[in-house]
């Protein structure tokens, strides 16, 4: 007697969720994949209607998935949002230029503007003369922290209210794992929020917090979506990498751990000895964007390049020999002043998320209790 | 027959450890050593001689398959591809485009004209 599917029991199964064991066909699988990141966003109240959506696009499979998704909920749901394709350009020649191409295509496709946004116009650095001057080693630190920044100076150019980004469920348990290995108390106590959010900072959302890898790609084969797949010339020696490792050996054992490690890290609340320790939040004095000190993250990496010192901001010797050389010399390159546009009354009060974290939302086809 | 043909293609980015090629059409023998040992290739046309091993056979299946393509078709970077047995945690193996896991995994006895498509997360 042939096998049939879990949830309608009228077409074979092609997939076994990693979530829930349940054996499931092809529509049903399309079904509970797109109505699960519909609870996400209604749960968690993402968005209102008239928002004007930024989709972090860089021509994986995270992001082309998610503009497909957004688009498809956006349309059957009526959430009434404006979407915008936002890609950032790091300058990585032979990746990002072919994963850029991606990104032109899914525009057509899916008929949304895009703009790009690169690392050279902003910063006049690009990731392969960074990875030059610093070597192999920290050069990931670079490239994340002047990615984030760039996403909220594209969305302010845009004009938007909130980013969206492709972070699956496993990304997020990879940043739970690597922040616990590097007893990185204020990351952990943050990166499990589904949203963040700050007073000069743009909303940023992960719809596919819950969703895994595993299905991502499998959506995306069975949709024929076109993505770009290779992983980052520079990436390989990444500590995330480790962390990665980790997580698919744990998940071939067991394949909730990944949606149970994000459970633990949303339980995590942060002592209050630890608390004390962590910096209060200001703006730079040079760019005006977020930052714990003085001066940002952003601002200290692009001095140290600059002045040929390139692990200031990365070790404790290079920001101690930064200091040494005494302060900045005139006319040095750099980032110009961030400026967020006028709150909307939803933005009003700041908070980081995590006091108004809703109950990870039910999975679809599976009985509650 | 003595022979099984399938299809086999790699995505997510696997096809660069495979020549840059997507699709492959294989052809192996309809019974295979236990141990998985793939040291003589089957040949094309195919023979008798070739395609019938000594000792303890079994149905050509989804296992051998993976050690197979590991030797014979794989151009670098093995590791990318298997750990230990098996492939590498993280690697989609759809058979007719089912999930693996639904069809044995490696225990699936490969049949005329199957598919088996490998995609990398």
């Amino acid at each position: 007697m042939p096998r049939l599917c879990a949830l309608c029991a009228t077409q074979r199964p092609i997939l076994k969720r990693p979530k829930t064991g349940q054996q499931i066909c092809k529509t049903c699988f399309f079904h509970v994949f797109e109505t699960e990141v519909h609870n996400t966003i209604v749960e968690a109240q993402l968005f209102q209607p008239g928002d004007r959506v930024a989709i972090g696009a860089s021509g994986g499979k995270d992001s082309t998935v998610l503009a497909h998704v957004m688009k498809t909920l956006n349309d059957r749901y009526n959430y009434g949002l404006e979407l915008f394709l936002l890609s950032i350009d790091e300058g990585i020649t032979g990746y990002r230029d072919d994963s850029l191409e991606t990104v032109k295509q899914n525009q057509k496709e899916y008929n949304l503007p895009l703009k790009i946004l690169s690392y050279n116009e902003l910063y006049g650095w690009t990731m392969d003369s960074i990875v030059e001057a610093v070597g192999r080693k920290n050069n990931c630190t670079f490239c994340g922290v002047f990615r984030r920044q760039a996403l909220d100076r594209g969305a302010a150019m845009l004009g938007v209210d909130h980013i969206v980004t492709g972070h699956n469920a496993d990304d997020v348990a990879e940043t739970v794992l690597m922040n616990i290995m590097r007893g990185d108390i204020a990351r952990l106590g943050r990166c499990t929020a589904i949203c963040t959010k700050g007073e000069d900072t743009i909303k940023r959302s992960k719809p596919f917090k819950y969703t895994y890898e595993k299905e991502i790609v499998m959506y995306a084969y069975f949709k024929h979506l076109t993505y770009f797949s290779t992983e980052c010339i520079y990436s390989p020696d990444a500590y995330r990498g480790h962390a990665r490792s980790f997580l698919k050996l744990l998940e071939a054992a067991r394949p909730s751990a990944i949606i149970d490690i994000i459970y633990s890290g949303e339980a995590c609340e942060v002592s209050e000895e630890a608390t004390k320790e962590l910096k209060e939040r200001k703006t730079c004095k040079r760019c005006g964007y977020m930052s714990s000190n003085d001066l940002c993250k952003a601002c200290t990496l692009l001095e140290g390049l600059e002045r040929g010192m390139a692990s200031a901001g990365i070790t404790d010797r290079g920001r101690k020999q930064l200091e040494a050389s005494g302060p900045a010399p005139d006319g040095l390159r750099t980032i110009p002043f961030f400026q967020m546009n006028a709150q909307s009354p939803s933005q009003s009060a700041p908070d980081d998320g995590r006091d108004s974290a809703p109950p990870m939302p039910a999975v679809v086809g599976v009985e509650a209790g | 027959m003595s022979t099984i043909s399938l299809k086999v293609e790699f995505g997510g980015g696997l096809e660069l450890l495979f020549d840059n090629q997507r699709s492959h059409k294989l052809t192996l023998p309809a019974r295979v050593p236990l141990d998985n040992s793939t040291s003589s290739p089957p040949s094309s046309p195919p023979s008798p001689q070739n395609n019938e091993y000594e000792g303890e056979t079994k149905p050509v299946d989804v296992a051998y398959l993976v050690h197979w393509l590991r030797h014979h078709l794989l151009k670098e970077r093995a590791e990318l591809f298997m750990e230990g047995d098996t492939v590498r945690p993280g690697i989609l193996v759809l058979i007719n485009d089912t999930d693996w896991e639904l069809e044995g995994e490696g225990e699936y006895v490969i049949k005329n004209g199957d598919e088996v498509v490998f995609i990398s997360t």
